[in-house]
């Protein structure tokens, strides 16, 4: 079997961030996968500024902030990126098998850092009720099928949560010509960043009604609307304050969920504390460690994990 | 008149108090950084919001080439902005940086490419 010094499961802000840092810091054998066919992850359907404040002092889009790295990573030889590459499999002595078009292989690394992000939570985890029409998407995946499909998934909109994928993707379907009905959020507040609530919301006259939840939706083929009901402080119904509101599309935006399957099913637990894992050699980082606000905050804790890899390897020798 | 807004230069998201006087900003409080300050005063006269889109692009393997205005463009010419760059159709690679639109609407901005396609 064919062996790494260290691979890199995941080409988004948190593997590259880790393959930087890890090269920078002495490692000279590294492979970085990736599933999709270009790096940068989540970054690349992102395209609204708001990124690379902390870390550049400067304003940029999703794209552009993961360019910068992409650059860098492309001029670093010691890194080999292989893209289409899917980890299927992780063991604890560290042999990671992937498949990528017409094949499957496992390498054995010395060192390993689990970079694979996270996911979007579904309806069927908030409970909603009602009938399965097509039209209920996750606010990621619509945010997807507009930016780089160039498809606008629906009209009217109705967005249940208010994370900062909802609030970005509400004036997005604006700028798009759709109309967005209303954001309903069960919590008294917003569970976003206040300036996506004022430049995504605010700015389009989109209405928010916080301390409030969907109850149903219900349409034969298609979603024709949801029911909204306010509730109390415990978050019981308010069965009195119902009302319906038409649409013909349901975002989900009720939060993020890691991507951790690989680990788990190896039977690995991860330090919450410390980008480490309780077999040594491995580390996990981004959002796959943790679900981040920021992607700043990613590259900056990412980075770290990619020195602990170093330090780990060094220490081998 | 005092007026209360929210800052949105950073995720800081800073709650500011703004004094206005006759339309104009007699003094901001509230703010963590000199920001804050030229925001409000924007925000009053004449708010500006960079805009970020996606043109079509036509016989390339990027279906939608990522775009964002060279500067902050005022809110209030978002919508028309949007309509013309829905009309643009790109055939060529484009760099990021790349000019995509010279001088859109005549704002003095140019429309750029904000990926590689």
């Amino acid at each position: 079997m064919v062996e790494r010094e260290l691979v890199i499961v995941g080409g988004g802000p948190a593997g590259m961030a880790a393959a930087i840092t890890a090269d920078e810091n002495g490692v000279k054998d590294i492979l970085l996968l990736e599933r999709d066919q270009y790096l940068g992850g989540i970054l690349n359907q992102c395209i609204h500024p708001g990124f690379g404040l902390d870390y550049f002092n400067e304003v940029l889009t999703g794209p552009e902030y993961a360019d910068r790295f992409i650059k860098k990573i492309k001029n670093i030889p010691e890194i080999e990126i292989s893209l289409k590459t899917f980890a299927v499999k992780l063991t604890q002595d560290k042999i990671i098998t992937y498949i990528k078009p017409g094949t499957m292989e496992s390498i054995k690394a010395k060192a390993v850092i689990m970079a694979t992000g996270c996911r979007e939570r579904t309806r069927e985890m908030v409970h909603v009720a009602g009938t399965r029409p097509s039209g209920v998407y996750s606010a990621g995946l619509a945010q997807k099928l507009i930016n780089i499909e160039g498809l606008l998934p629906g009209k009217k909109i109705v967005i249940v949560g208010s994370g900062d994928i909802g609030l970005i993707m509400a004036r997005r379907f604006v700028l798009e010509g759709a109309k967005v009905e209303a954001v309903i959020e069960v919590e008294k507040q917003p569970s976003g960043l206040v300036r996506n609530v004022v430049q995504c919301l605010e700015d389009f006259d989109i209405p928010l009604f916080c301390g409030h939840r969907v109850s149903g939706i219900f349409g034969q083929d298609r979603v024709e609307k949801v029911c909204v009901v306010q509730v109390d402080d415990m978050l019981n119904d308010l069965p009195e304050t119902c009302f319906e509101i038409n649409c013909d599309t349901v975002l989900f935006s009720v939060g993020l969920i890691q991507e951790n399957e690989l680990i788990e099913m190896a039977g690995v637990k991860i330090n919450k504390k410390t980008n480490t894992t309780d077999v040594p050699g491995m580390f996990v980082c981004g959002n796959a460690f943790k679900i981040y606000d920021l992607a700043d905050t990613v590259t900056e804790d990412s980075s770290i994990a990619g020195i602990q890899a170093a330090e780990y390897l060094e220490r081998l020798i | 008149m005092n007026k209360k807004i929210i800052c949105i230069e950073c995720p800081q998201g800073c709650d500011l108090m703004l004094d206005i006087q006759d339309g104009k900003l007699v003094s901001v409080i509230g703010n963590k950084c000199a920001k804050g300050e030229a925001y409000a005063a924007a925000e009053i006269q004449n708010p500006m919001r960079i805009l970020t889109s996606t043109v079509l692009a036509e016989n390339m393997s990027f279906k939608m080439v990522p775009v964002k205005t060279s500067k902050p463009i005022p809110k209030a010419k978002i919508k028309e902005a949007m309509k013309a760059i829905k009309k643009i159709r790109l055939n060529r690679i484009v760099l990021i940086g790349d000019v995509i639109a010279e001088n859109l609407l005549g704002l003095e901005v140019n429309l750029i490419a904000t990926r590689d396609c």
